[in-house]
This record gives C-alpha cells, structure tokens and sequence, in this order.
C-alpha cells in the first residue's frame, strides 16, 4: 500500500507520520509537497500535525490554498482514504472535506498530555481493527483542539454514527459532545486531533495507535462491511 | 458613559509575522497588489465615570495591561452612550 | 551618512559613546587603534562587539579554567554549540543560551526569541535540533508581576517550541524573591548530527560571497547585546527600544533550507553562521575573525523590512530568522534556488578580502572601517576588582540551622506545596515534548531521555542548578550544580558525557560579583575534572540587577549523557508492590540552605551541605554499573526537600504506598545531603544489587505496598501521609498560588 504524508510549510509531524508507516507499520509511504499537484499512485492520503503557514490568521486558514489540496479533494471524492491529524484535521474542516471547526481550547493553553479515548465507532476504515468501544489512550498536543458544530450538524454527526473518537474520563479542550475525531458522511475522511502516530511503540507511549493504520491497511487489503445508515 | 473602541497594532519597526503569513497567501491567490498587511487587535470597553480624566485612565490602562509599549502602539475611539 | 547622527567629534566632545555602554578607557583603546576618531557606526560597532555579550571581556579570563577537552569532544567551546561523539558517526551538538532582560520587557517574546535564537545557533553547526529544555527563575508566584511573567514566559517558550516543531522535553524551576525584578530565562537546544556535516562559522577564500538567507533586518532589538550587558533601572523600562518578534513558522523553513544545504551542497558551502546577539555586525566579523580573513559588507544590498535604515541599524538590529553564509563564488543561484523551495530569498551582501579588514559600504561610501581582529580578539578587558561579601564571612561562622521540635506530617505537606518543590505539570503540559516521536522518558523526571533513530541508543538531558547553595558558597554551590547534573543523568541509565554552562550573575561592577564569578567557576572547574565532563559550550549573562539589587549566582548546567543500550533507561517511580527500596548515601543533619530553612525562616544561611568526591563519584560509577546489570527497577536523585520528596515523587505516579524505616531522626528527612539516590530493586536482584554497590553505602528502607499510605518510622517517631491527599497538595500548589489574589 502507498502512503502519502503531506508536507505544507510548517508541518511538522510529517517526519512521526512518515516513520509510523515505513518503520512499523511496514508500508511504502512518500513526503508530497504542497506545491505539487498530483497523488497519482497513492492509497491514501494522511495530512500531518503541525503550524501549517504558522497557523497565522486561523489554523488551517491559508493551507486550504496550497496548490495540492484540489487534488485532496478529489482523491476524497473518489472515496481513498484521507487521515488529517492535529492541524490535518483543521486543514479538514478549513477545506470543507469535514462539517464543524476547530477553535481555541476552552482553558486557553496548549495542551500535551495522553488522553484517554472511547471508540464510538469500530466499523469504518479507520478503526475496523479496534473493539467497540474499547478505551484507548493516545496523547494529544494542540493548542486549537476545541472541535464545535451547530446542533444540527450534531445531530446528523450523531445519526450517521460519524464520531469515531470521543474523550472519556476528561476533555482536554471543551469539545462539543466530546468529540476528539469525526468521519465525513462518506466513511473516508477521517479527521482527530489525538496523534496515533505517537503511540505506534511500546517505547514511545504504547501502541494503542498502530491499529488505526492497520486498519487502513486491512481495509484496502481486504475491505470491510462498512456501516452506514 | 463611554464606547472605547480601542486598536492595538504591532509598532511599525516590530515585524508582524501573521501580516507577512497573510500577505504572502493573499499574493499566491493572485492580489499581486497587496502591499502590506498588518494585524492586531481590536477591543471595545464601556467605560463608566467622569469625562475629565477618562483620557489619561484609558492611556494608563492600555500601557499597562492592554498593549505593551515596548512593542506595540495604540488609538482609540470614544463615543458618549 | 543620514544627517541627524552625532558627528565624530561630538561622540567625544560630549561622551556619547558612554550611552552606547562604552567606558572612557575603551573609548581610548578604540581610537588607539583605529588611528583616528571613530565615526557613529565605527562606535557602534565597537558598543556591541565589545560588549560582555559578544565579547566575554569579563568572564573570559575565568572561563579558561574550564576543561574543554575529552576523546568525546567533536567541536568545544567557540562555535555556535558544542558537540560530542556518540559513536557509529554521530555527534550531538548543544548550547544553553540566556534570554533574561528581553524576557523581563516582554515576557511572550523574549523567552520565545530566545528558544529561537538557541536553536539557530544548534542548526548552523549542522544539527538537527532534537530536544529544547530550559532553566528558569522567577520571584515568589505571591507576586503580581511574578504571576504575570510566569505565565507568559512559559506560553512564549512554549509558542516557539511547539510551532517549530522540536520537543520541549525537561528544564527547572525556582523560585526566589532575588529574581522578582530579574527573572532568568536560560534555553538549551540539543541536536543530532552526522559527524561529516560539521559546520563552521568562517568566512574564508579571497571573493568567495558571504550571502544573507532569512527574515529581512528591520529597526528591532537594536543594541539588544549592549542591553543585555548593562545593568536596569525600573525608570528606563520605557524607552528601551522595540523587542524582537520571533517567527517560528519562518525559522522551521530557515532550518530545513540550512540543514539542506548542509547535506546536500556542502561542496558549494563555507561557513554559516547564526545572526544572533548584535546581529550582523558579530556574525559577519566573527566569520572573518575565525578564519583571518577581511569582509566587505554592502548595507545596500541587505534586505530591509523599512526605508531609510541607517548602516548603523542594519548592523545592529537583531531581527530573528536570519541565517549568514559564505560560499563558493560562483554557486550563489545554486543557494538562492535551495531556499528559494522552502519560500525564503537569499542575497548576497558582502565577500571575503585579504586586508584583514572589516569594512562596510553605503551608498558608494565606506562608512566603515575597522581592523578584524579589534572586533574579535583585541577586546579591551578592563580588569574588575574582587572582594569576598561580608556575608560569607558570617554564614562560615554560623551554628548550623538544625530544625527542631518540628510536626514531620505537617513540614510534609507544606514543602510539597512550595513552587520550587511542587508539581510543574501545569507548565510542561503547554510544551509539545513528544513532537519527532522520539521521547522515552517526559518531563517531570531527573533527566529527560530522547531515543536516536535507527539505532539502539538514546541521550539523557538535564539542566540543574540550586542557587541557593551558591549564595551561601559560590564553589561548593557550583560544583554541586554539576554534581547532581550528573546524578540526574547516572539515574536515567545514562553515562555522562559533557556540559554547557549558561551562567548568570549580578553586576561585574560590584566587587562582590566578580568574586562570586571566580569561586562559582572554581567549583564548576573542580567538578568538571572530578566527573571527566568537559565544558564543551556556554553563554554569560551579567548585571542581572535592577535597583542595585543582584540575583544569587546562578550557573545553570545543562548536561547531556549517553545510554548505550535503550533497555537500560530507567525512570524515577516504583514500578510494583513487593519492590525493595534503598537510599543511596549518607544522610546528614544538613539544613542550610535548604527549602526547610526557607520555609521556617523565611531565608536561607550558614555553610551549604558539603560534597565529598570520593562518596559522589563511587555512587555514580555504581550506580550506573547497577542499572546497566538491568538490576534496578526506579532511581530518583535526592534533592530539594530531601528524601520527603523523593519518596512522595517516586510513589505517587502508579499511585503506590509505602512501609518504610529510615535510621535517622524524621526531621532528617528533609535534610539536603548531596550524593544520594532513592533506588528500588526487585526481591529477586537484591542479592546481585548489593555486590555491585561495594563502596556506597546502602540502607534498606523497606518496600513498596499496594496501600494508600506514606509511611516512615525514624528513630524518633513515626509519619504517616495519605498519598492522593499528598499528591493533591502537591499537584495543584502552583495553580493555587496563580489563582489566589496577591
């Protein structure tokens, strides 16, 4: 399978992001810089953690221009699998590949810390290899992590069974429900602000991460029953 | 009683690194045009008490805790509510 | 030249070069030398270049006393960082660096800029930086002010650390009122580097071009090195010029287009230096300096964030993000095109001549001259008188402070809730410290522990330094300083390798100061030959004063240790009930100058806890001989607050409880002895744990329970402690200090 890890400027977990899949997860992966216009030959598309252009203005604001996400888009449309992380979430909901918006965490501060996770949902392509829900935990580090949506948006986020990931036992940012990562309707767009990219070894944070990759993998090996409604 | 609306800038000698981010994305979406850009801050105050001193406290408050004169410049506007 | 600057004989008629920071004997000097009177910019020139800051005129006859050398040292002191040999071809290269007035004026942005300053300096050798940590002083959080500058300091390390994406692993805290007006704001950056791709800062080659790559020079932070070197008055606080704004987004995109040319071009490249402290005018005469050439620079040619900037304020301007190098001629669009990918321009603005020669044109004018060697090795040291303080006559005649009649429950509870003692999570949660997935062991712990890719080993990091120690005796304080560097670093699996020195002090005007200078770097010198750790790179921060009133010295150490195999790393918490638990060391009745005496007498006094080299260095090679036996579970150094803390630190991660008996008195609990460790050792390695521990005594405390208790009985008694009540006080002491209203 080809991974491609997407480099705008100021990314900067595209190197955890690049290792997780060449080291342990075993799988072709390539850096694409954001002024290429192509994904041609490529799986599945993972846009990493970081400040993209700073994150100046708002998070996410500028990179939605960069020349490669039209080509985002459409690699979306086409149903392959895209994995935003941390600032590749915002970049998400920037771009309108996600519904909602990512705003300052409600205590102000940047946040490092390991949370713990409920999987809400196991049957996508992004968390078919996990238990339903099975506790993970999985660090967060994001100053911008406060996901929020109108209730209307909820509720059809709700419905359509489109949050995979929600903060248990404590929420870091003051998300809305909860929520720590969303799907789109389609079921391949995959945005959270956690980073399983840092816990894919038992010597760094524990693994409780690797599976949302191998999960990817697995599906694009072998597909799963996806559940929509 | 008083509006204050008070603008905060980054002094001119200060570089402005979101107006830079922000002019540099502005000019690839082709507004060749754009010269400069900079950002800062805008507040509004409704400030009760006398008119007589009102000037030297506003100046007092915005040195002090709302802009930092090491590194930022300010005005502002008052209207009587 | 702009006509509304001084003319050179108004700089000396009416003194003007003493506003620039520079006394009447070097104004002289500087005459003597050039032959004629300095001109506006000349005498800026020499302002800066002979500051303590860029100069070391002060510290430098001190810092010679230093060991420097060592079969692991790659690069010593001199160059933008130090850098020592990990074996299979790698170095790691790292500088601790103090940002402390800027970071008074304007908290966010001077801490920031200083984590951005250090990390350019660890990039221009050719390192990728892989680890941020820092030192930091405030005065007591009781304060407004104090509060204030806490906060924003740490949301401006933070800001520049996570944005550039390099982990904010580890640092220190304390808090002391000396430090209320002079907060000290010390970052270190450590970086991984392939030992082929070490870079210097030289400008060599005759027409070889000297290209200027980075954010454009604006009018900010002008004179900031002179600033830095001179003491504050509260009054002045107003008409210092504009600070610097750090652009972190800019710097990862100067750092990767560095590192590229590095690696990839190092054919076409020289030398390449960081635009620090005096900002152009040092880089670009020190590249020559270093390497004996001349340079010619053309103001015109450098980029400019304003008009009409004076040749004087682009070569002293210390606007951020910018990078200088010499090339070779001929390959200047092959640079311009490399960074150029990454959204940056390059310029050329000057090239190497053979006259030995600092010159700079302007507008088709030199407008300024001046002989190389004068900026960089002709400093003018104008020799400081020293003079013992009378306090340290009477704290070496004072009876020691001995605590007595004292509630051990109580003294407890209240020292887990001091600043300097309590839980820093609230700050290392604002640092990103797991960026580069590399992170073994995370803030919060003796020593932070960053694996090296594709190989088995990992580097332990560490910044230390009581001050406290250091006010009652400066030598025995700074030796102890690297002494428990070293301790922290043996406790995480880790051999010691070298340090970087980052030290801060009142006034060289005063005396007393200039004493403190040499008796701190005596005791730091001792401890560097007793350890085999060489000083490898550092930085000097003078006259943190305001109002006359100095901090204690404070050398803080950054210290780096290798660990050959990453199953060796080892953490400071019990790990699991039925472990046994041992004190390393002898335990003394030693208050002074602990938080105990802090805490009962509201100051501190008398002759600080004593340090005996055998004991420390028998302690340490064991110690690191047991851990690599895989014999040791946890280790915690023992330090402010005793073994109380450590106890309380090492229980409260895996929520454990404890069942103790220590062979002393309970108060000794709290004392402050040096060349101690706290270790645990499963049941089964007891036996194998003692033999290897042949010289150092060891005192079986008892064990680990599943309890919930805290408890020790002493000779005289017995304390008892509910853990999640403790870990609580612990935990939340220093957002209760934020919260609670002056």
């Amino acid at each position: 399978m080809r991974f491609a890890v997407i480099q705008f400027p100021g990314s900067n977990c595209d190197v955890d992001m690049y290792c997780a899949i060449a080291d342990v997860l075993g799988e072709e992966v390539s850096y694409v810089w954001h002024g290429e216009k192509s994904l041609e030959g490529f799986d599945a598309v993972l846009l990493p953690g970081g400040f993209s252009y700073g994150d100046y203005l708002r998070t996410g604001a500028i990179a939605k221009f960069a020349n490669i996400m039209p080509e985002v888009v459409r690699f979306a449309q086409e149903g392959k699998s895209v994995l935003g992380i941390c600032n590749g979430f915002q970049i998400l909901t920037e771009s309108g590949l996600l519904p909602g918006v990512l705003l300052r965490n409600h205590k102000l501060h940047f946040v490092c810390q390991t949370v713990e996770l409920k999987v809400e949902n196991h049957q996508t392509m992004f968390s078919n290899l996990y238990q339903k829900g099975e506790i993970l935990r999985i660090p967060i580090a994001h100053g911008e992590g406060n996901y929020y949506c109108d209730e209307k948006t909820l509720q059809s986020l709700e419905e359509n069974r489109q949050i995979v990931f929600r903060y248990v036992t404590e929420n870091p940012n003051g998300s809305v429900a909860d929520i720590a990562g969303i799907i789109n309707e389609k079921g391949n767009v995959l945005g959270m602000m956690p980073h399983p990219e840092r816990a894919v070894e038992n010597l760094i944070g524990g693994c409780d991460g690797l599976r949302l990759f191998q999960s990817i993998l697995s599906f694009w090996k072998e597909g799963i029953q996806v559940a929509q409604s | 009683m008083h509006r204050v609306k008070i603008y905060i800038t980054l002094k001119k000698s200060v570089l402005d690194p979101q107006g830079e981010a922000v002019k540099n994305a502005a000019k690839s979406l082709g507004y060749s045009e754009l010269a400069n850009v900079r950002i800062g801050k805008y507040m509004e105050l409704e400030w009760e008490g006398s008119d007589q001193d009102i000037q030297e406290r506003l100046d007092k408050l915005c040195d002090q805790l709302l802009a930092n004169p090491v590194m930022e410049e300010y005005h502002y506007e008052m209207e009587k509510l | 030249m702009p006509n509304h600057e001084p003319t050179k004989e108004q700089i000396q008629e009416q003194g003007l070069y003493r506003e620039m920071g520079l006394l009447d004997q070097e104004y002289e000097a500087i005459c003597k030398i050039l032959g004629r009177l300095p001109n506006y910019t000349e005498t800026g020139i020499f302002s800066v270049m002979w500051s303590e800051h860029c100069s070391y005129k002060n510290s430098k006859r001190l810092l010679k006393k230093f060991p420097t050398s060592g079969s692991q040292v790659l690069q010593g002191p001199g160059e933008g960082a130090g850098i020592v040999d990990i074996g299979d071809g790698l170095g790691i290269a790292f500088k601790i660096e103090s940002h402390n007035h800027p970071s008074f004026v304007e908290p966010y942005q001077g801490a920031a800029t200083g984590v951005g300053g250090i990390i350019r300096d660890v990039f221009s050798m050719g390192a990728r930086p892989i680890a941020l940590l820092n030192s930091l002083r405030f005065g007591e959080l009781s304060e407004e002010k104090t509060k204030y500058l806490f906060q924003e300091i740490i949301a401006g390390i933070a800001g520049y650390g996570n944005s550039i994406g390099i982990p904010t692993v580890g640092g220190e805290i304390q808090f002391e009122d000396c430090y209320a007006k002079n907060p000290l704001v010390n970052a270190m950056c450590v970086g991984l580097i392939e030992t082929q791709d070490i870079q210097k800062g030289q400008a060599i080659g005759v027409g070889n071009p000297v290209m200027y790559v980075g954010a454009k020079t604006g009018r900010d932070g002008i004179h900031g090195a002179t600033f830095a070197s001179v003491e504050f008055s509260e009054e002045g606080e107003q008409q210092r010029s504009a600070v610097q704004v750090g652009d972190p987004f800019r710097e990862k995109l100067l750092l990767e287009a560095c590192l590229e040319i590095i690696q990839n071009h190092a054919d076409i490249l020289i030398g390449m230096q960081d635009m620090g402290a005096a900002g152009l005018v040092s880089s670009s005469s020190e590249m020559a300096g270093k390497a004996g050439s001349g340079l010619l620079l053309m103001i015109d040619d450098v980029p400019q964030r304003e008009a009409g900037m004076s040749a004087y304020e682009v070569l002293l301007s210390e606007s951020q993000e910018r990078m200088l190098l010499c090339v070779k001629k001929g390959h200047e669009q092959e640079i311009k095109h490399i960074v150029e990918h990454y959204g940056l321009e390059a310029f050329v603005v000057g090239k190497v001549t053979d006259d030995r020669q600092y010159t700079v044109m302007q507008h088709g004018e030199i407008v300024a001259q001046i002989p190389v060697a004068a900026l960089t090795e002709d400093v003018l040291a104008v020799p400081k008188a020293s003079k013992q303080p009378e306090r340290y006559l009477s704290f070496q005649t004072e009876k020691a402070f001995i605590p007595e009649n004292i509630n051990s429950k109580e003294i407890w509870e209240r020292l887990l809730a001091q600043p300097t003692i309590a839980s820093k999570q609230v700050v290392y949660q604002q640092y990103d410290y797991q960026v580069r997935t590399n992170t073994v062991v995370t803030p919060g712990s003796d020593a932070a522990v960053v694996r090296i890719r594709n190989t088995d080993k990992a580097i332990a990091m560490t910044t230390d330094c009581n001050s406290r120690y250091l006010y009652l005796d400066p030598e025995i304080g700074g030796a102890i300083a690297v002494a428990e560097a070293a301790r922290n670093i043996v406790c995480a699996g880790a051999k010691p390798l070298a340090i970087t020195d980052g030290l801060n002090f009142g006034s060289p005007e005063k005396p007393e100061v200039v004493w403190e200078m040499e008796k701190t770097v005596d005791g730091i010198a001792q401890a560097c030959e007793k350890l085999s750790v060489p000083v490898i790179s550092g930085n000097v921060s003078l006259y943190n004063e305001t109002d006359s009133k100095g901090i204690y010295p404070t050398p803080v150490i950054g210290m780096v240790g290798l660990i050959e195999h990453t199953k060796a790393i080892t953490t400071q918490e019990f790990k699991a009930e039925g472990d046994k638990i041992f004190l390393l060391g002898e335990t003394k009745p030693e208050f002074n100058g602990s938080e105990l005496q802090k805490l009962l007498q509201d100051k501190i006094s008398g002759i600080p806890p004593s340090l005996d080299w055998e004991s420390e260095e028998n302690l340490q090679e064991e110690l690191w001989q047991a851990i690599q036996q895989n014999l040791i579970e946890s280790a915690h150094d023992l330090s402010e607050g005793g073994l109380a803390v450590a106890l309380s630190e090492a229980a409260f991660p895996r929520k454990v409880g404890l069942s103790l008996e220590v062979p002393f008195l309970l108060r000794d609990l709290f004392s402050e002895s040096q060349s101690r460790i706290l270790v645990s050792v499963k049941m089964e390695n007891v036996e194998l744990f003692q033999k290897v521990m042949k010289k150092t005594p060891v005192f079986a405390l008892g064990e680990v329970t599943n309890g919930s208790c805290l408890e020790v009985r002493g000779r005289d008694g017995i304390v008892s402690l509910e853990r999640e009540k403790l870990e609580k006080i612990w935990r939340e002491a220093i957002q209760c200090l934020l919260k609670s209203k002056g």
